[in-house]
């Protein structure tokens, strides 16, 4: 890893769709090594995976996300390393995360609808031993995910010309 | 009636760019690569101190010189980021943009008859401005051969008993220009020897490509004969708000401050609430921002020369300066015609004065999507020439 790596990086995070021709143009590296770079660090999985950023509200597909609180007795020797893998493998389970504070895991869950997603924590998720307690708060709207904003901006006017 | 007009304002040639102004107002889908000013939005931290500040109803005067914290601020900023000394008592002003700050530098220092020295090609108000305060404007040409740096050489055959002042802005607008601490001490004694005062335009002192930006002065005994002048426009991305700062020893602050209080009073200050929020919070925004702009020009300028239009590396701002001698074209046509049938705004170099002819000055402050279509689109251009 060095400084052009992480470039390369920040370039992608911002739009992994750019080509290898593009990227070098931009950084003055040549094509084949940026490809060389980036295949680099997609072997050693610091690139893990390429994605899109979807504002599915929009897309108007109805799906309900939550954020599920659980409170969880941790496993001697293990902690909530066990029991956050277990969780983990749900497909419904977007994100999970172990937070300091009155709570210890927290899930960003997803389903089609209200239902899908109450029936998941309430049939899956709160009966799993060590799990003490939940609390589930739906999202009622996304206004910025990762970085991204996703209300629209109206783009202010420029002049076109100035000096 | 009489002619109400004076003779000063008379004999100020218009913008050379009137009539690209009124076409592109006629068009459609025009890509600008026209406009001298970032495509970022003030960083959000930035907007929010201004807004708050309002709401506190900090909307009176401040004193001539600026908000005493932003001057105490900058003084440290100036010191630890290009190891400038400015004490911020009576070596400071914050002012209304650099423009402002040109202006009351140009008539602090310039008396009818003086010669003032500009480097050229340069921002187009530097001539005029010293027009107005009586001194004569005389270009000093830096040529493509030199990178568009100030040769020395040059510059010794301009001087006359009667020249004052020099006058440079590096990075350059135009061409992208930049002076490294070499090629500033080159000047450096000339401007001693011939007991000369500088006026260091340095706007786009952040937006340094390549090393970092070494501040004139800085450089041997400059200090003492050196007018720094300076904003936040350009870095980070502030044009509205409208400040700067005019930094000089303690006699030519004085001289400039009285100017300052009579015609402009103080700065904004809601636009001195945020240049301090930025100077105190926004080093990051403003990187990132810097880095984008290196990126666009790195893919901008390789672009220019893959479809044969010859540009050097531009090591500062966010302009590239291609030539378009090889096209049989002056700049003026080439840019009327790129307008016309490809609705790409550019301006032609001639408008920055000598050394400009042949020349385009293409902003990359765009996005790289509308860099990259424009480079298609002046590639069709010159393929139908």
């Amino acid at each position: 890893m060095d400084d052009k790596d992480l470039e390369l990086l920040r370039i992608l995070e911002e739009n992994s769709r750019l080509s290898a021709q593009e990227i070098a143009s931009m950084t003055a590296l040549a094509p084949a090594e940026v490809e060389a770079r980036i295949h680099v660090l997609e072997d050693t999985q610091i690139i893990r995976k390429y994605t899109t950023v979807v504002n599915w509200e929009k897309a108007g597909n109805g799906e309900v996300s939550a954020i599920i609180e659980l409170k969880v007795s941790p496993e001697r020797d293990y902690g909530y390393d066990r029991i956050a893998e277990r969780l983990s493998r749900f497909r419904q389970v977007k994100t999970l995360r172990l937070m300091t504070g009155t709570y210890d895991l927290q899930l960003l869950v997803s389903g089609k609808n209200m239902q899908e997603v109450s029936r998941f924590v309430s049939e899956h998720v709160a009966p799993m031993d060590r799990i003490r307690e939940t609390a589930t708060h739906i999202i009622m709207k996304s206004y910025k995910e990762n970085g991204n904003i996703l209300f629209l901006q109206q783009e202010p006017e420029r002049l076109p010309y100035s000096f | 009636m009489r002619n109400f007009i004076s003779e000063r304002a008379h004999d100020i040639p218009p913008s050379g760019i009137r009539k690209f102004f009124d076409l592109v107002l006629t068009m459609e889908d025009v890509i600008s690569l026209g406009v001298g000013e970032p495509d970022f939005r003030t960083p959000w931290n930035i907007c929010e101190s201004g807004i708050y500040s309002i709401e506190q109803g900090v909307t009176s005067y401040t004193s001539n010189k600026g908000l005493l914290p932003l001057r105490e601020t900058l003084s440290r900023h100036l010191k630890e980021r290009y190891n400038l000394t400015y004490n911020s008592d009576d070596e400071i002003i914050i002012t209304s943009g650099v423009s402002e700050g040109l202006d009351i530098a140009i008539r602090a220092i310039v008396d009818p008859g003086d010669e003032v020295l500009i480097a050229q090609p340069c921002y187009v108000s530097y001539a005029p401005c010293v027009t107005l305060a009586g001194g004569i404007p005389v270009p000093v040409e830096c040529t493509e051969s030199d990178h568009f740096k100030l040769n020395p050489d040059t510059l010794q055959e301009k001087l006359t008993p009667k020249t004052k002042v020099l006058m440079i802005n590096f990075p350059n607008n135009p061409t992208g220009a930049v002076m490294n601490r070499k090629d500033l001490e080159a000047i450096s004694d000339i401007v001693t020897d011939h007991d000369l005062l500088l006026i260091s335009d340095e706007v786009y002192s952040e937006l340094t490509y390549e090393g970092s930006h070494v501040a004139t002065g800085t450089v041997g005994d400059l200090w003492q004969r050196t007018i720094t002048l300076n904003g936040f426009s350009k870095a980070y991305a502030m044009t509205g708000w409208r400040v700067g700062y005019l930094c000089a020893p303690k006699d030519i602050c004085d001289a400039a401050l009285k100017i300052h209080q009579y015609v402009m009073l103080c700065a904004p200050v809601m636009g001195q609430v945020g240049a301090l929020e930025a100077l105190r919070s926004a080093e990051e925004e403003k990187n990132s921002m810097v880095n984008e702009y290196r990126l666009r020009r790195n893919m901008f300028v390789s672009g220019l020369n893959r479809i044969g239009i010859s540009c050097h590396v531009p090591e500062g701002a966010f302009y590239a300066f291609p030539s378009v001698k090889g096209t049989g074209l002056s700049d003026v046509e080439f840019a009327e015609r790129l307008l016309k049938e490809q609705r790409v705004a550019v301006v032609p170099g001639s408008v920055f004065g000598a050394g400009g002819d042949y020349h385009l000055r293409c902003a990359y402050a765009v996005s790289r999507n509308k860099l990259s279509e424009a480079l298609s689109r002046i590639e069709t251009f010159i393929s139908g020439l």
